[in-house]
């Protein structure tokens, strides 16, 4: 589903990613974790897209064609969706408009017809209650004066809607109550299929319990470390990350 | 970024959809002004005496007044002598009975606009005026007017068929003196339209004009006048396009709106005259005088206006608010691209007590486009507790255009309250990448930003308007992305 290669990304001279490697299976789930600033939310912006990082090296393949050569909405047309760490505010545009948009976008790539208001609706609506999320909210604009966890909810909302086939999920799990992780757990699981890949950015082990992950990287200083499986995260939770960048550094 | 701003200069280039001369044959004055050419425009027209005198009037008092001095806008300067003040189609000497006797390539014209004269009348149950050029084309559902005794025609048939209501009302919300643009236009105003509702009535149908310059050197000079009698409830919409031309166009009109006690005139404009190229060159000169009276106790006049088009806009709808209890409302949405210059506004004039008025303008700029909001609140004495609230917003995409905001408020009267916001926001970087990233191109997402931004706008605009509206600002921001 998707191959890293010795990515190198640089932002503002600066370089933030050093040669990371990794591979996603179709079916999978990997988890990624590692210190502040280790460049997590960069990896993820790369992935999806944001033109203010430059890649210097390296590539990345999506379903066996180069990802870094495609417009970012020609990814979220492909199935690769970010659910951002800071979902963006968006004044005066409806939120279901957006999503709508969305969805149709997708499903225009696809070549299936477009849905209308009421077709949408209808989909949507299982989805909302799910996540926990009521009509009204529907109507608000995007993000704005959402709380944090509401923030995330929509975002997790847009991708059950949108179902993509490599989701990345930046820090999802970040200020949400006990309630809403699972809420948004559940979500997530719901997506859990054989042929879609995800990635989660999380620095908590507890999400980890209940979205039980395939593989664990951690990511320090640019590159992955370390990897493993669930025990890895439990092992981070206890011992946090000194550690594996010691046995990194010494290795 | 400097990416960013690249892509939001392409993006904000786009091309003139309404850029076509129709061929048809076209009787014109020869361009200059005197006593003479007046004379001959009124004969033309067949018009009363009393017309000839006032035009007349209008146009020695024009004599002795000034251009004004520019509201923040550069222009060029205009030879009044060069401008032809009337052309009519030739085919119109003998005006039309029916829209079958309309000139087809001129229904094509319409069609071109998307102004299906047949179709949308008969589907949106619209009755449309449509002026082209200085002679009223087609008035369709006259009939069905008739019945409900509103009376909707051209101005040159108000002047011959209603003269009594004509000559009451006429330059009574905008006399002659008014401006320099105002005088001039009530001197050689050519055609318009006039709508008179009785006592009581409410019109059962949007009623509607398209106005489109098409003769090279020609100004338009159209003059409107409606009235709504007690208790009457009116909604108006006029279009307005114009060809591509490397010349600049004149064109300034008059409109003058009376509510009389208890009733109710909606009047909505959507203006897309040709603006210029992308390097400024050509385009319409926009120089409007637009004010409504709200005359009687309780009534209301409402202005929206989506202002896309044209070089130079200069107008500003007002509303004078003098009897008790009655409110002015202003919805705008001002685009400026390329080199536009939108210099727009209103003004609120509180006379009468508890009088209250709203404005909520939008602007939005981009390319090397320069939005002027001007308005003015003025508080009489006399208007105990009165209020105003206006909001003011802009918007702007890129960094080589311009948004100003001019707010004038008097008041003289301590019981009143007048509120003024305003704020300033560009379309970021982030939301652009939060749109893409859901699946939307960058035009698309250009689009829903600047159209969630004016919603409160086009909430105001009659439902099949609202769409047109919304296009247009799609069509007026569209570029070759990527
Ligand atoms: N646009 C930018 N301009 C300058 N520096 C940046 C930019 N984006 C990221 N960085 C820097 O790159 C580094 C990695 O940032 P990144 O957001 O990827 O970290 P992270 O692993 O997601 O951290 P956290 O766990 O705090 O979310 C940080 O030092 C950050 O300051
Ligand atoms: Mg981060």
């Amino acid at each position: 589903m998707l191959t890293i290669e010795n990515l190198h990304v640089a932002v503002e001279e600066r370089e933030i990613l050093k040669g990371l490697d990794l591979s996603v299976n179709a079916g999978e789930i990997h988890a990624i974790m590692g210190p502040n600033g280790s460049g997590k939310s960069t990896l993820a912006q790369v992935l999806a897209g944001k033109d203010s990082y430059s890649v210097t090296q390296g590539r990345v393949l999506y379903r066996g064609e180069d990802l870094l050569d495609m417009e970012p909405e020609e990814r979220a047309r492909r199935g690769v969706f970010l659910a951002f760490q800071y979902p963006t505010e968006i004044p005066g545009v409806n939120n279901a408009y957006l999503l709508k948009a969305a969805l149709n976008a997708r499903r225009e790539a696809d070549g299936e017809p477009q849905v209308d208001a009421f077709e949408f609706m209808r989909l949507i609506r299982s989805r909302m209650e799910l996540m926990n999320i009521s009509k009204e909210f529907l109507n608000r604009s995007v993000n704005e004066g959402f709380s944090g966890g509401e923030k995330k909810r929509n975002e997790i909302l847009q991708m059950l809607v949108l179902e993509p086939s490599l989701a990345v999920l930046d820090e999802t799990d970040s200020g949400l109550d006990v309630d809403a992780l699972k809420i948004v757990a559940a979500g997530v699981n719901s997506l859990r299929s054989d042929d879609r890949a995800m990635v989660l950015v999380t620095h908590y082990e507890r999400l980890l319990e209940l979205i039980v992950p395939d593989h664990v990287h951690v990511l320090s200083d640019g590159r992955i470390v370390k990897s493993g499986d669930r025990e890895l995260a439990r092992e981070l939770d206890a011992r946090g990350y000194d550690w594996v960048q010691q046995e990194a550094a010494s290795a | 970024m400097a990416t960013e701003q690249k892509e939001i200069t392409d993006l904000v280039k786009r091309k003139y959809e309404h850029g076509f001369v129709t061929d048809i044959e076209q009787e014109f004055v020869p361009p200059g002004l005197d006593e003479g050419v007046i004379r001959l425009i009124s004969q033309k027209k067949g018009e009363p005496e009393f017309m000839t005198e006032w035009r007349l009037k209008a146009y020695r008092h024009w004599l002795t007044m000034k251009e004004p001095d520019w509201a923040h806008v550069r222009i060029n300067p205009i030879d009044y002598q060069a401008i032809s003040y009337y052309a009519a189609p030739k085919s119109q000497e003998d005006a039309p009975k029916s829209l079958d006797e309309v000139d087809p390539k001129l229904l094509e014209t319409y069609d071109k606009l998307g102004i299906p004269l047949h179709e949308r009348a008969r589907l949106a149950g619209v009755a449309v005026d449509a002026v082209f050029d200085s002679v009223s084309v087609a008035t369709t559902f006259k009939e069905k007017l008739a019945e409900a005794g509103v009376i909707f025609c051209s101005f040159s048939d108000a002047v011959k068929s209603h003269p009594e209501l004509v000559r009451k009302y006429l330059g009574s919300v905008v006399p002659h003196r008014d401006n320099f643009f105002a005088a001039l236009n009530s001197a050689v105003f050519s055609d318009g339209s006039f709508v008179y509702v009785p006592k009581g009535v409410r019109c059962p149908m949007e009623l509607s004009t398209y106005f489109r310059i098409n003769a090279a050197n020609t100004g338009q000079f159209e003059r409107t006048l409606i009235v709504a009698d007690e208790g009457s409830h009116v909604s108006y919409l006029e279009g307005c396009t114009a060809p591509m031309r490397d010349e600049n166009q004149l064109h300034a009109a008059v409109v003058e709106l009376v509510a009389l006690e208890g009733a109710e005139i909606k009047y909505s404009t959507v203006q897309n005259w040709y603006p210029g190229d992308e390097q400024g060159v050509g385009g319409i000169y926009n120089f409007v005088t637009k004010r409504g009276e709200c005359r009687g106790a309780n009534s209301k006049i409402s202005w929206t206006q989506v202002e896309t088009g044209s070089a130079i806009t200069w107008k500003y709808p007002s509303c004078v608010l003098r009897g008790e209890n009655s409110v002015g409302e202003f919805y705008s949405v001002a685009v400026a691209n390329n080199y536009q210059q939108a210099d727009t506004g209103t003004k609120m004039i509180h006379i009468g007590a508890n009088t209250r008025s709203t404005i909520i303008s939008k602007g939005i700029s981009a390319g090397h486009g320069q939005n002027a909001y001007r308005g003015l609140v003025r508080v009489l004495p006399t208007a105990r507790s009165a209020r105003n609230y206006t909001q003011c917003d802009s918007l702007l995409l890129g960094d080589k255009c311009g948004a100003h905001t001019f707010p004038y408020i008097e008041s003289r009267e301590r019981s009143a309250r007048v509120e003024h916001e305003a704020t300033t926001s560009k379309i970021s970087e982030d939301q652009l990448f939060y749109c893409r990233q859901r699946g939307l191109s960058e035009e698309d997402a250009v689009n829903m930003i600047v159209n969630g931004f004016c919603r409160e706008v086009f909430k105001e605009l009659p439902m099949e308007f609202a769409v047109e509206a919304q296009n247009l600002l799609n069509v007026t921001l569209e570029g070759a992305v990527g």
